[in-house]
């Protein structure tokens, strides 16, 4: 994320830093956009599978999940727009909940992946290949590719919230030069975005 | 970094002393100009492996039979000669070098939009690099898959295919970040009263060739990430004996992969757009005709990649349709050609060397382009599938292309870089022996495919023999030319006669600038008045 923390020079666009963040934004898509195709070919060729696979999943976790990401993405646009009306104490607090919101999430997801470690169910794990059918193997194959991923990204997007507080602190994120901070909600927007499309294809559709 | 105010203008960006000294004031540069040189010389090291292996399947290749190597090695040499020919020489070769040198003097901007990212864009390149490497070096044998990593080979050979996976992987991130780069740049920084439509066309390239990289990239990112982890896990989603399907990674791997040609391809266009009218002396005929050309072939690029499918089980629908986008992208590639070869008419016409080297890259893509509709056409296309043939027709596309565009834009822009003239005697002696031995080692290719001769193996029947001493007699005619080239311009880098503002008398930006331009390019940013134009003679 180098590019929207460079600004120590006196050619500070905006602008430009913001166009780059939402083209950066685009690859990301697309790279799960791979994933997605990947997923709705093989739902479409193995219905029953998925549907029998899909059952084993928590919903439950499945929204308690959800809800942090909205939150957290609620309590970062407001740091942003506590930083722009100057109340520095009030940004540094939000953004602090918007990290501990996210460790909670990789916490849920911890458990719900431990759960499924429990029952033997992991890529390439004995009892998935000998005891389940194909669509259900590829199924927890994505399932546990596209959190993965998806887990990933939260982590990526929690260091770049770190970064993002400290330079708050630090001053040299305010009013004027709110990109960084900008920049680090665009992203963590499209983290709960990409859960957002998630949630649904694994939790909900049945 | 130093602020940009401080830094004096007549400093070129060779002599400038900045924070860091020796080595690490490249390595640690954020100037796009030295990250551009950086760039070259990793690229010419990594060129040396790839010609070297090159060289070494035509020796195999010289008699049927075991010459100097067995099967297992043929394949691992041009597995290797692949990956790096590809991900680390025709792909970054023209946006990184050029690109990143001349886009922003040619829009009248001081610097890229995001100079650290570019510099860690070059890291990336480096580090992917170093990646591949290592799967050579290191572990059970070296990749033997092709540089397709076609499943489900790709994750059941025991050779080290891992490190490979993911320095192709952080070679195609190196590569979205340097088109994001260039796609703010173009929006941001050109000089006041540069319209959309009075950039020159070398950056308009760029902006295309942008767009792929960022639209296509990301796609076979994750279809090498989900590789890998069928190879480390098991997951499943590519190996028939858990369900998956071997066939969606091939549609994955060209969704990219065929795009990514017109990320070669487009660069290597727009640079000869620069030369022809420069030569010619003459405003370039159809400016926005090749404008629209360049975004037709990046639109129409994206959806012509099952052609490289049509033998791997896809629905006749589905190979119609593929068959007939491939042949729409001659078209816009004919206009460009068209429009090139109406510049030169009635031009007062300059011979030099840049101007040999653009009409050979006229003919050289043509023959390229025209094999390419053999291949495009269902019937033919079973016929010479997997052939000699199509070795033969990328090589006229992708070493004739760029190549040849790669060495045409080096000499018309090395003057500008270096500052100094290369000795013209030599490079075009150098022009002479490269153009006769890309003949000679690629031409017989074609004879060999139609004649049946498969590609990617280190044997074949005695009948082929004649056509392939031919053709590994070419294979040395050519390198040594490449000796003569590089040599002479690393020579005349050194002790080269001090070159002129313009040389060429070209219209663009950066013959505007002192050559070496200074760090910061421009001392006041230029601006584009009404009757201004990049091609205005």
């Amino acid at each position: 994320m180098e590019h929207v923390t460079q600004h120590s020079d006196p050619h500070y666009d905006q602008e430009a830093s913001k166009l780059g963040m939402w083209l950066f934004i685009f690859t990301e898509l697309l790279l799960f956009g791979g994933l997605f195709i990947v997923y709705s070919i093989y739902r479409f060729l193995n219905p029953e599978a998925f549907q029998l696979a899909g059952n084993e999943l928590n919903p439950v976790i499945g929204t308690i999940n959800t809800i942090i990401l909205l939150v957290s993405s609620m309590t970062i646009a407001m740091a942003t727009s506590s930083l722009q009306k100057k109340n520095k104490g009030l940004t540094i607090l939000l953004l602090e909940i918007t990290i501990m919101l996210a460790l909670v999430f990789l916490i849920n997801k911890y458990f719900e992946w431990g759960v499924k470690f429990d029952h033997g169910i992991w890529p390439g794990s004995q009892h998935l290949i000998n005891d389940m059918s194909k669509g259900e193997i590829l199924f927890f194959g994505l399932y546990f590719v596209m959190t993965g991923l998806h887990a990933l990204h939260i982590i990526i997007g929690m260091i770049i919230i770190i970064v993002a507080l400290k330079r708050v602190q630090k001053g040299t994120v305010h009013a004027d030069r709110p990109s960084l901070l900008e920049n680090a909600g665009l992203y963590w927007h499209l983290v709960d975005l990409i859960w957002i499309f998630l949630f649904p294809l694994f939790y909900l559709i049945h | 970094m130093q602020t940009a105010t401080h830094i004096p203008h007549d400093v070129n960006y060779l002599d400038y002393k900045g924070k860091y000294k020796g080595i690490f004031a490249w390595i640690f540069s954020t100037d796009h100009k030295r990250i551009a040189l950086l760039y070259m010389y990793s690229m010419l090291v990594m060129f040396v492996f790839g010609v070297v292996l090159g060289l070494a399947m035509k020796l195999e290749l010289i008699a049927p039979g075991r010459t100097i190597m067995g099967p297992q090695t043929y394949n691992s040499v041009f597995t290797v000669h692949g990956v790096i020919m590809i991900f680390m020489i025709v792909i970054p070769g023209l946006p990184a070098v050029f690109g990143n040198f001349m886009l922003p003097i040619m829009i009248g901007a001081k610097d890229v939009a995001f100079p650290k990212v570019n510099l860690l864009s070059w890291y990336f390149y480096v580090a992917g690099a170093f990646l591949v490497i290592a799967s050579v070096l290191f572990g059970n044998g070296t990749p033997d898959t092709g540089w397709t990593f076609y499943a489900p080979y790709s994750f059941k050979t025991g050779t080290n295919l891992l490190p490979a996976i993911f320095g192709a992987f952080i070679l195609g991130f190196s590569s979205i970040l340097t088109g994001l780069n260039f796609i703010v740049t173009i929006h941001r920084m050109r000089a006041p009263g540069m319209t959309w439509f009075k950039m020159p066309l070398f950056p308009w390239s760029l902006y295309g060739t942008a767009w792929i990289q960022l639209l296509a990239t990301p796609v076979v990112g994750i279809t090498l990430v989900l590789v890998a982890l069928e190879r480390i896990f098991g997951i499943g989603v590519f190996d028939p004996a858990l369900g998956g399907d071997p066939v969606l990674y091939q549609h994955l791997f060209w969704i990219y992969s065929h795009p990514a040609v017109y990320v070669m391809i487009l660069p290597a266009m727009g640079a000869i757009s620069e030369i022809i009218p420069t030569f010619s002396q003459k405003h370039i005929f159809g400016y926005k005709a090749i404008i629209a050309s360049t975004l037709g072939i990046a639109f129409v690029g994206y959806f012509v990649w099952g052609h490289h499918m049509f033998t791997s089980g896809m629905s006749g629908t589905a190979q119609y349709t593929f068959s007939v986008l491939t042949f729409l992208v001659a078209i816009p590639s004919a206009i460009k050609v068209f429009n090139w070869i109406s510049t030169m008419h009635k031009g007062s016409i300059n011979p030099d060397i840049p101007f040999l080297w653009a009409v050979t890259f006229i003919f050289v893509f043509m023959i390229g382009g025209f094999s390419g509709l053999v291949l495009g056409a269902l019937a033919t296309n079973v016929y010479v599938h997997d052939t000699a043939f199509v070795v033969a027709h990328f090589h006229f596309i992708v070493f004739g292309g760029v190549g040849f565009a790669f060495f045409g834009a080096i000499h018309y822009w090395f003057p500008k870089m270096f500052g100094r003239m290369y000795d013209k005697a030599w490079a075009k002696m150098g022009w002479a022996f490269f153009t006769v031995g890309f003949l000679t080692l690629y031409s017989p290719m074609f004879y060999l495919g139609m004649m049946g001769m498969p590609r990617r193996y280190y044997d074949y029947l005695p009948e082929f023999h004649a056509a392939n001493i031919l053709s590994s007699l070419g294979s040395w005619v050519m390198t040594f030319g490449l000796l003569i080239i590089v040599i002479n311009l690393f020579r005349s880098a050194k002790i080269g006669a001090v070159a002129e503002i313009n040389p060429w008398n070209g219209k663009t930006l950066e013959w505007t600038v002192p050559s070496p331009p200074p760090v910061e390019n421009f001392d006041e940013i230029p601006v584009y008045g009404e009757k201004d134009g990049p091609y205005e003679y």
